[in-house]
């Protein structure tokens, strides 16, 4: 692939990634908006991607000449559509290194997959007494589902601490380790601080005591190449709207013989093998975990983003996120009164700052009439954020399509931040 | 470029860096938490309500620009003010900055006027009201009598 665009000359300035970011750039139709007059500087991945137009027109193509509902229809639109709708279940598995398509559940997104592990295979190990370890840099949904669940059952919910850098403490994580726990679920990258955790580690450390380990991998799917059979885990959960396809659809990766032995967590269509007034028998799985009419049209949207992902591939793109990262992180930190939240030594993606004596939802309000997106706010991570002793922080999350004169843009909003708000 | 220039007017870029009133009271006898789920501004407004008669107020706690600035000209507007007024007052400013008021009457709300811009960003009206809900909310029940902080 031809570089049509190279770094400006700055002292972290490292050799060009094989990325042609300007052509990756009109994919994306959103991208040469303007807003507020200004061209749209889009650095809020981590909340959701950009889609591209391969993307949109696949669920326009679906919706136009299609539509059917699937595994019902004996008509020739209900089997496109079936074909279509498990073609994506085929591709999904060798996206991400599972065995078998077996081991592809669709769900609403990450969040509906961790609840259902929480409430099927959860529910149904967990006894009273017993302990589910999280971490203390969890989005609040690998918190909450776990505090349900270990509420209803009388189990204990416990966390490894995280460093000042923003790193889990892994002493910590053997000690919590007990005979008890029965489950750990941690983030493979963290949306509040960019950390990326060594799990492949972690899970075998858990799984040298018999537990079995969930990686939620809602920001680590769209940023780095993931294997599920080599990282070893159980259960991965991702959402296809961070991964440039739409809302509403997410996966959830178990591994066959613990889907197996799973009870199923939503009764209805398609989850049955047959139906009697008193009793029902289950369809094998994953069907048995997808009940009711799924958002087909996001399943072919999803496919399409897989698609387009993969002819760029993940390792050029963590390449070019992992520059644009570094230099953003130079940049922003170079800048007097701007401190930065989560300074781990393995990162991806995402750069949390503060500006002192700015809050950064002011911060935000002002980067925004410069036409550049960021989140500013707790990140749905609040422990964190409570753990760090700041109350919220702004942040700049990066994908493949982001430009280093997109930072130059970050930067003078942040220097404008710094004149608005007076030293 | 002007509306955010509308929102954070000198006013308000001084109040947030010198907040008025910024202190807990010692002899307060109504207090009220503010809270802000969505972005965690936390305040809270302490009150020596005498009769109907606000006789002090004063507040503390963290948000942005304009949940602290909107406090500390609160603080101001209300002090001598009997609760009457102080509820009449707040919904004369939440029609403002909810773009619900007629813009030349907005002087008659004195220094409170400079929160207008905030109508332009719909999304900044709770920082801008946060302070007058816990206001309200400490005007309308007892609170617990002193803080010891």
């Amino acid at each position: 692939m031809a570089v049509t665009s190279v770094p400006p000359a700055h002292p972290t300035a490292r050799p060009p990634t094989a990325i042609d970011v300007d052509r990756i750039r009109q994919d994306f139709p959103i991208l040469g908006t303007t807003v507020h007059g200004k061209p749209l500087v889009y650095l809020d991945n981590a909340a959701t991607s950009q889609k591209p137009r391969s993307v949109i027109e696949a669920m326009v193509q679906f919706y136009t000449s299609e539509n059917a509902n699937i595994h019902r229809g004996v008509h020739h639109l209900s089997e496109r559509a079936t074909r279509a709708y498990e073609s994506v279940r085929e591709k999904v598995a060798r996206f991400i290194g599972a065995r078998s398509p077996r081991e592809i559940v669709f769900t609403r997104g990450t969040t509906e997959a961790i609840n259902l592990v929480a409430q099927s295979y959860g529910a149904s190990v967990l006894q009273p007494g017993d302990e589910v370890l999280i971490t203390g840099m969890e989005h609040h949904s690998n918190i909450v589902p776990w505090q349900l669940l270990c509420g209803r059952v009388g189990a204990k919910l416990r966390a490894v601490p995280i460093t000042d850098a923003g790193e889990l403490d892994l002493e910590a994580f053997d000690r919590l380790l007990t005979d008890r726990t029965r489950l750990v679920a941690l983030v493979h990258l963290s949306n509040a601080l960019g950390t990326i955790n060594p799990v492949t580690d972690l899970i075998a450390r858990a799984h040298a005591r018999g537990v079995p380990v969930l990686v939620d991998g809602a920001q680590s799917a769209p940023h780095l190449a993931v294997d599920v059979t080599a990282m070893g885990c159980d259960f991965f959960a991702f959402s296809g709207h961070k991964l440039f396809g739409p809302t509403g659809i997410g996966v959830l990766y178990g591994r066959e013989a613990l889907l197996e032995q799973m009870p199923p967590w939503q009764g209805g269509g398609d989850m049955i093998a047959s139906v009697t007034l008193e009793r029902s028998t289950w369809a094998p799985i994953p069907s048995k975990f997808e009940a009711g009419t799924p958002p087909i049209a996001e399943v072919i949207g999803l496919g399409a983003a897989i698609e387009y992902i993969e002819a760029i591939g993940l390792e050029a793109i963590a390449a070019w996120e992992g520059e644009l990262l570094q230099c953003a992180t130079d940049r922003v930190a170079a800048v007097e009164g701007v401190r930065l939240v989560g300074t781990a030594r393995e990162k991806a993606s995402v750069l949390s700052f503060v500006v002192d004596g700015v809050h950064p939802h002011d911060v935000g309000a002002i980067l925004d009439d410069e036409g550049v997106a960021v989140r500013a706010g707790h990140h749905c991570a609040q422990p964190v954020m409570e753990r760090l002793g700041v109350p919220a922080t702004a942040r700049a999350s990066f994908a493949f399509y982001n430009t280093f004169q997109e930072i130059d843009a970050l930067v003078r909003g942040i220097r404008r931040v710094r004149q608005v708000f007076g030293p | 470029m002007t509306a955010l220039n509308d929102l954070y007017q000198s006013v308000i870029l001084d109040h947030n860096r010198s907040p008025q009133n910024y202190r807990v009271m010692s002899d307060a006898n109504r207090q009220a938490e503010g809270h802000n789920p969505l972005c965690g501004d936390r305040l809270r407004v302490w009150l020596r309500l005498e009769g109907e008669t606000i006789e002090d107020v004063s507040f503390q706690g963290s948000g942005c620009a304009i949940s602290k600035a909107s406090a500390s000209l609160m603080t101001a507007a209300v002090k001598g003010k009997t609760r009457a007024e102080a509820v009449a007052l707040f919904e004369r400013f939440h029609q403002l900055v909810t773009g619900q008021s007629d813009p030349t009457r907005a002087e008659t709300l004195g220094k409170l006027a400079v929160f207008s811009g905030v109508s332009q960003f719909p999304i900044r009206v709770k920082c801008a009201s946060l302070s007058w809900h816990a206001l309200k909310a400490a005007l309308d029940q007892p609170g617990e009598t002193v803080s010891t902080e």
